[in-house]
């Protein structure tokens, strides 16, 4: 440990009491004044109350990690351990990452847009990228010595929180609005854990759990163990990375609910170039997509702000629903640095990226990621990419978790009794 | 009334978690009553220019100031006013 390191007073007694370091990380920094504080369950400066994240020494890492030593790891997250804050030789792992990276030439086309990936992160355990920042998450709240791990969730958090800790046999208190999709909750439900819907929307969750974090007594992934959940993200850059063949795409869009995503995706692909693995410096535009009904970080970024006004969410993509986003400053500031862009999209357009995604690329979508092909397809229509350039759009989560959102709006093109005269008549009507 | 005071804070604090205060007209009376007695915590709350740092979330029972009229939001007597590090969730 360093001596130089800051010991948060309160923090620091129930630090004694676990009576356990997390072997990986010794220190956490300050994003916004530097100070540093001795690893352990704490998110914010003492001081200025800004994020802290978890120091590596870049230097020592370029010395161990190549493309070869990344090729012959886990087919998971894993396989990128040199840059998480985590041990991998007691991992909690069910899986996550190594999603595909799929050319979506059909939709390209649709979208006039010359080479478009869509990262598939549905095809992850439970369906969503937040297996990659919970299989993180749990690993360091087990060796931090929590018997308890808990989270807010818009849903899909939610989801892979209840489905590691019943792996890890480690007691879950899943917070989410009550009013979720039941896609969600069952989904959650499932894993046996104690999953407890509160009235209010995300932000109220939050709050709550915020103040539960205070006592110190429980891991929750998005509160206490922040710093090292989130770096869970960059591994969605690093896969991204190596599968065009090491290196950055021309552009990527985001879907943005805290933030964190698109912040961590742009860093992880800083880092890979500060340990040798990518050659040339990122040049990535990063965009943000949101719904218009939930919109803080795109309104600031179209307004030229770094203000994040918070907003009452209202809109049906209820997995990026949340109005005071923790990253929204740093996200709107990565927007802006990489001149990328922000695009909102309405709840009529949201149904339509998830329909135009499915029937291009056969591939369902939940509304986050119709949030994220809408706001491509507005972007392609700006003009934002160029001939040439590659761009990629992560789908987050999986369409059957939010399938309500569809109710209504798809379903059987003809109604027949079971008999072969019937059918072959709608055929004929159908080719007439 | 009651002010809950986080974990990050109760060094300024004594170590107490809850800060009382008999009446206040809005909150930015309220936190200028607590930085009479402890001026280091309103520092750490206010920015140069007074207005509530980037980090810092103050909620006037369950609702975030900043949905209010912020410094200027009306605190009754009895209120819980809390504060609570911006930087969680997602």
């Amino acid at each position: 440990m360093s001596r130089s390191a800051y010991r948060s007073p309160a923090i620091g007694r129930r630090f004694f009491y676990l009576g356990v370091t997390v072997a990986k990380i010794e220190q956490l920094q300050c994003r916004e004044c530097g100070r540093s504080y001795e690893s352990a369950p704490i998110y914010v400066c003492d001081f200025c109350f800004a994020p802290l994240e978890p120091v590596f020494d870049y230097d020592d890492i370029a010395s161990r990690i190549s493309r070869e030593s990344i090729k012959e790891g886990p087919a998971s997250i894993w396989r990128y351990s040199e840059l998480l804050p985590a041990p991998s030789d007691r991992r909690v792992d069910i899986g996550a990452g190594l999603t595909p990276l799929l050319k979506a030439d059909r939709l390209a086309a649709e979208l006039g847009i010359s080479s478009l990936y869509i990262k598939n992160d549905t095809a992850n355990p439970t369906h969503s990228f937040k297996d990659r920042v919970v299989s993180v998450a749990l690993t360091v709240a087990r060796e931090m010595g929590f018997d308890t791990v808990s989270c807010a969730s818009t849903g899909n958090l939610a989801n892979a929180v209840a489905a590691h800790a019943a792996k890890a046999r480690l007691r879950s208190f899943v917070f989410i609005p009550a009013n979720l999709e039941q896609g969600m909750v069952i989904t959650t439900a499932i894993y046996g854990g104690n999953l407890v819907a509160v009235e209010g929307n995300y932000d109220h969750v939050n709050k709550l759990c915020s103040e539960t974090a205070q006592k110190g007594e429980w891991g929750f992934v998005n509160v206490n163990l922040r710093p090292f959940y989130s770096e869970g993200s960059k591994t969605l850059a690093f896969e991204v990375a190596e599968q065009l063949g090491w290196r950055s795409p021309d552009h990527v869009v985001v879907p943005v609910a805290s933030g964190s995503l698109l912040t961590k995706f742009r860093k992880g692909l800083q880092e890979y170039h500060k340990v040798g693995i990518l050659d040339d410096a990122p040049h990535t535009k990063v965009h943000a997509a949101q719904a218009v009904g939930c919109n803080p970080v795109v309104a600031a970024i179209k307004g030229g702000t770094d203000v994040i006004r918070p907003v009452k969410p209202d809109t049906i993509a209820k997995s990026l629903a949340i109005g005071n986003p923790a990253d929204g400053y740093y996200a709107a500031a990565a927007v802006s640095e990489t001149g990328g862009t922000g695009e909102d999209v309405t709840d009529e357009e949201i149904v339509s990226g998830i329909r135009l995604l499915a029937s291009t690329e056969g591939i369902f979508a939940e509304t986050a990621g119709g949030v994220t092909i809408a706001a491509l397809k507005k972007m392609a229509e700006a003009g934002v990419f160029a001939e040439s350039e590659t761009v990629v759009a992560l789908i987050t989560g999986m369409g059957l978790k939010t399938a309500e959102a569809l109710t209504g709006r798809v379903g059987p093109n003809f109604h027949i009794s079971g008999n072969l005269d019937k059918f072959e008549e709608e055929m004929r009507l159908l080719s007439a | 009334m009651k002010v809950k005071i986080p974990t990050q804070l109760r060094q300024l604090t004594d170590g107490n978690s809850e800060l009382a205060v008999e009446s206040a007209t809005d909150l930015r009376d309220l936190l200028g009553q607590i930085g009479a007695s402890h001026p280091d915590l309103q520092e750490r709350l206010l920015d140069e220019n007074g207005e509530i740092r980037r980090f810092v979330n103050i909620y006037v029972g369950e609702e975030d100031v900043r949905f209010l009229d912020g410094l200027e939001t009306k605190v009754p007597d009895g209120t819980l006013i809390s504060i609570l590090p911006a930087v969680a969730g997602g």
